[in-house]
């Protein structure tokens, strides 16, 4: 094996190790959110699981049976370590492993904004489970048009990045996703807004940095 | 290997000198020595033939505990063995197949788990085999040796199973055709497998893989050595054709990218300027790797082995009697499973191991599955690659937890 990727190796495992040592932290307050939206004993898929946080704590609590898909090696690895079972791919490949209907609800935390192909990954949640939560980034969050007014691209907390290194490609506000649900025939039935792990309920369009969304499934609405 | 005096008296007399002692690796079972285990009811063949009677060889390493529970068995691929892990009792050079992945603190650790080590029947390495005695003729099996499949093997190492008193083992595990016996027991002994654990497999061979495995054994066959598989009797072996049969699976196991950073088109002894020599002999260094290989392994390799285990692989497919529906095959599976794939192995690509995933996960079996980027082609199951040591283990520190068994003591080997 050459060295540099000896190194990546190496690596994937020591932020395993980091991720394990972290694992007894309580869950961020939009996760324990999304956990409020899922029955207990249904079954579950979490799209881009990282180290299995969601699916652990849904397990432990709600006695939920979950599986997660997650690509990084070294958050495959901490889900392993958690006994999260979890399956590596790429999103961007699309959810043919699963069966239509084969979930109750399917989570994306945090993910939509940085994947290539927006429209097939939420047709793709609305086809494998009758519910799906999507949480992003919130474009809308009223700073944003401040930096753009004084010329400059926002980064905050929820977005942290230059806009030469970011991974998220796919940035919206609140009525955006709104719009391309309604395109999709994905039927909102639940939204949530925080700022800083503090839900935000008043103008929430601007004032909030993070947006959750759950929807139900036209396949299985028309079930 | 470095001898230890582990006497500072070494000029005692002979009688209480001790054997000069071999340097225990931090990580190794240490010295083995396997174990013949005989069988004496006959086996039913998925062929319709019956084995009457047969001998397994056999090593295990760490301690069956009091509940019988920690027992984790280990299968292997075309041309291993029972030798898993540790040093060789009377060839300490003689390195176990798995010993990276086997051992104190290691991925699969024995001081936690209890693990089995089995030579198949058919195979050559003190098991039951072609070069066996047929005890009806009192002359070596050959040719007469009966057909195996991946069941049969299962079905024997059931019996071996129930010789220690293991009513069901925490995990069965195996790369390639081992990860075959795997998926074997999970269809065939449901309720004896807790996890299955299957590495750079297959549900089924490909016309490719077959296509490959057929030129082999048509080397074999072929040649005039060969005797119809009597070779024995003639006191000489297919050496040539079982020599070619190992060159083109050696080709198999690698990677293209391995081996054009393994050999590129260096000349083995390139003339003046780099000239070529203009002939058959072995001009690039690839070819003399090859030619090396193909001829150690003809030295200890048995040639109705080879045929008997490509056979078996060939023949491998839970799903023809499913209508081609894996799915079906694996419903009655009640084992959680590891599957894990390597990017580069074009024998059995990850695409192979994701059918297996997919029909899991449709069976709504739990199952966790992990795609490791690695160069080196199939091979890559064998080797020290920290990110699939680290799934391993971790899933294998998942199965102690669940089991009761005790925390780990130590990490050793490739992630220590």
């Amino acid at each position: 094996m050459s060295k540099t990727l000896k190194l990546a190796a190496h690596d994937a495992v020591r932020r395993a190790d980091e991720a394990s040592r972290q694992a007894g932290r309580g869950i961020r307050a939009d996760l324990a959110r999304i956990a409020s939206w899922i029955e207990p004993n249904s079954r579950v898929l979490d799209l881009g699981c990282g180290d299995g946080t969601l699916l652990a704590h849904l397990h432990d609590q709600k006695n939920v049976e979950g599986a997660g898909v997650e690509f990084d090696d070294a958050r495959v690895i901490s889900a392993v370590r958690r006994g999260v079972r979890v399956i590596q791919q790429n999103l961007e490949e699309g959810l043919a492993l699963f069966d239509s209907q084969q979930f109750d609800s399917v989570v994306l935390s945090q993910t939509l904004q940085a994947m290539h192909h927006t429209e097939h990954i939420l047709n793709e949640m609305a086809r494998v489970a009758r519910y799906g939560i999507v949480s992003f980034p919130n474009f809308g969050y009223w700073p944003h048009g401040f930096s753009i007014l004084r010329g400059r691209m926002p980064v905050t907390g929820e977005m942290p990045y230059q806009w030469y290194d970011t991974p998220n490609i796919h940035l919206c506000t609140l009525k955006d996703f709104e719009a391309l649900a309604a395109k999709l025939k994905l039927r909102i039935t639940h939204l949530a807004t925080f700022n800083a792990e503090k839900e935000v309920k008043f103008l929430a369009g601007w004032r909030s940095t993070l947006a959750v969304y759950r929807f139900e499934s036209p396949v299985a609405a028309s079930n | 290997m470095v001898s230890l005096n582990n006497s500072s008296t070494s000029d005692a007399s002979p009688l209480l000198d001790p054997a000069p002692a071999v340097a225990i690796p931090a990580g190794s079972v240490g010295l083995v020595t396997p174990e013949l285990i005989g069988f004496d009811e006959p086996l039913q063949l998925s062929s319709g033939q019956v084995l009457p009677s047969y001998e397994l060889a056999v090593e295990t390493y760490g301690t069956l505990n009091a509940q019988r529970n920690n027992a984790v068995l280990v299968c292997h691929a075309l041309n291993a063995s029972h030798h898993v892990a540790g040093m060789s009792a009377d060839n300490p050079s003689d390195v176990g197949w798995w010993d990276n992945m086997v051992g104190p603190g290691k991925a699969v650790d024995t001081d936690r788990f209890f693990v089995i080590g089995v030579n198949n029947i058919g195979s050559c390495f003190g098991s039951t085999g072609p070069a066996s005695i047929n005890p009806s003729t009192g002359k070596p099996w050959g040719a007469a040796f009966p057909m195996l499949t991946v069941k049969d093997w299962v079905l024997a190492q059931a019996r071996l199973a129930d010789y220690f008193g293991i009513d069901r083992f925490a995990a069965v595990m195996g790369g390639s055709l081992g990860g075959m016996q795997a998926l074997g027991w999970a269809i065939t002994c449901p309720e004896r497998i807790g996890h299955c654990i299957v590495i750079a497999s297959t549900p089924r061979l490909s016309a490719q893989n077959i296509g490959f495995n057929e030129v082999a054994r048509r080397a074999i066959i072929s040649d005039p050595d060969f005797h119809g598989g009597n070779y024995y009797e003639h006191d000489t072996v297919p050496r040539r054709g079982l020599s070619v049969a190992r060159m083109i699976g050696h080709i198999t196991y690698l990677s293209d990218d391995d081996m054009a950073a393994k050999f590129g088109r260096t000349q083995r002894s390139p003339g003046k300027n780099g000239e070529y020599h203009y002939g058959y002999d072995v001009e690039f260094e690839v070819e003399s790797y090859l030619r090396y290989q193909g001829e150690k392994f003809s030295t200890y390799f048995d040639a109705n082995t080879y045929l008997l285990i490509t056979r078996a692989l060939d023949y491998f497919d839970p799903s023809h009697s499913h209508n081609g529906d894996l799915a079906k095959a694996l419903s009655v599976a009640s084992a959680e499973f590891l599957l894990v794939s390597f990017s580069t192995d074009w024998r059995f690509p990850p695409s192979r191991s994701r059918e297996i995933v997919q029909a899991l996960l449709k069976n709504q079996t739990p199952v966790t599955y992990a795609e490791i980027d690695a160069p080196h082609g199939h091979d890559a199951f064998l080797l020290e690659d920290p990110r699939y040591h680290a799934m391993v283990q971790s899933y294998y520190d998942r199965i102690a937890f669940e089991l009761g068994l005790p925390a780990r003591q130590s990490v050793n080997g490739v992630l220590a």
